[in-house]
């Protein structure tokens, strides 16, 4: 016997429930995936290969490319101003292949935070920072960051003082957002490569804000 | 109300049709200022059953949380942006 078992029936090996076994029929929404997939390889419209592709090319999207981004930004003041502008054509400027996103770049500055939500569904630049996360699709986030934001922003560890102005973005329509956070002290010099290395994603959705690099 | 027409200040329209609606319940009947000008992009309305879509402007509309939210606001001076369809919108004298 490997391990004893008497009350860790349901526990896997680390110590976690097992997770349950998917055997239940498909939803609606997933027999109409699968039907609309096998037709258009059918009829010739794709092909399963084209299908897989963009799967992978959705997959290899991170928000290592929003921090190319930000760092450009913080580099090359006149970089910025496109950003700002047109942060569409400025990441297809950098060689993001971003399809049809729509992106406005909103600034993080030493008297305004900026954050993210979209209330109505899970709208998020999927095509430059890849897939949400969880918590960003949920109905709690959703429904709290337009009415208390800082209490939830607090709750991500982002205490604002006073004097810095909160601006809520909700993503109801056309247009995707990403934030411009501040770029941290103590990074005098530092190339892009070096910078990009600091953004993390929560900087980009303005739930978390960059540290003093010491 | 036409892109032209559209002044600085407008008030979300307070009508509750049915629907694919992209305007947040929360807003309508509120007054805020206009951000930003895009567009013209095809009403979500239509789009979503698939039948031909008026070209619309889409209006940043950038509110208080003291307008939307009153005595309940977080901190009245902070903002809340939201996209909201032209036809949404109407005049604020």
């Amino acid at each position: 016997m490997l391990h004893d078992h008497h009350d860790h029936d349901h526990l896997s090996p680390s110590g976690h429930p097992y997770r349950a076994d998917n055997d239940v029929p498909l939803t609606y929404w997933q027999t109409m995936e699968i039907a609309v997939r096998e037709l258009l390889i059918e009829k010739g419209v794709s092909t399963a290969a084209e299908i897989a592709g963009q799967i992978d090319a959705m997959d290899r999207r991170s928000p290592a490319d929003g921090a190319q981004v930000v760092a450009r930004a913080w580099t090359d003041p006149a970089f910025k101003d496109r950003l700002l502008a047109d942060a569409s054509e400025a990441s297809r400027e950098m060689g993001f292949d971003i399809g049809t996103l729509r992106l406005i770049a909103v600034e993080n500055t030493v008297d305004v935070h900026n954050v993210i939500v979209c209330t109505l569904c899970s709208c998020y630049p999927r095509n430059l920072l890849g897939m949400a996360p969880d918590w960003y699709k949920s109905r709690e986030y959703r429904s709290r960051t337009v009415k208390e934001p800082r209490k939830v922003l607090s709750e991500f560890g982002v205490v604002l003082p006073d004097h810095i102005q909160v601006r809520v973005h909700d993503s109801t329509a056309d247009m995707r957002y990403i934030v411009l956070p501040e770029r941290p002290a103590g990074t005098d010099g530092w190339d892009t490569e070096a910078l990009a290395d600091l953004v993390t994603r929560d900087s980009m959705i303005g739930t978390s804000v960059l540290s003093t690099v010491t | 109300m036409t892109a032209n027409a559209l002044t600085q200040r407008v008030r979300v329209k307070t009508m509750m049709p049915p629907g694919h609606i992209r305007t947040p319940a929360y807003v309508r009947g509120k007054v805020g200022e206009i951000e930003r000008t895009l567009g013209p992009f095809g009403n979500p309305e239509q789009l979503v059953y698939g039948i031909d879509a008026e070209r619309l402007p889409l209006l940043r509309v950038r509110f208080t949380m003291a307008e939307v939210w009153g005595d309940a606001a977080e901190r009245p001076s902070d903002t809340l942006d939201a996209e909201i369809y032209a036809h949404w919108l109407e005049e604020v004298d």
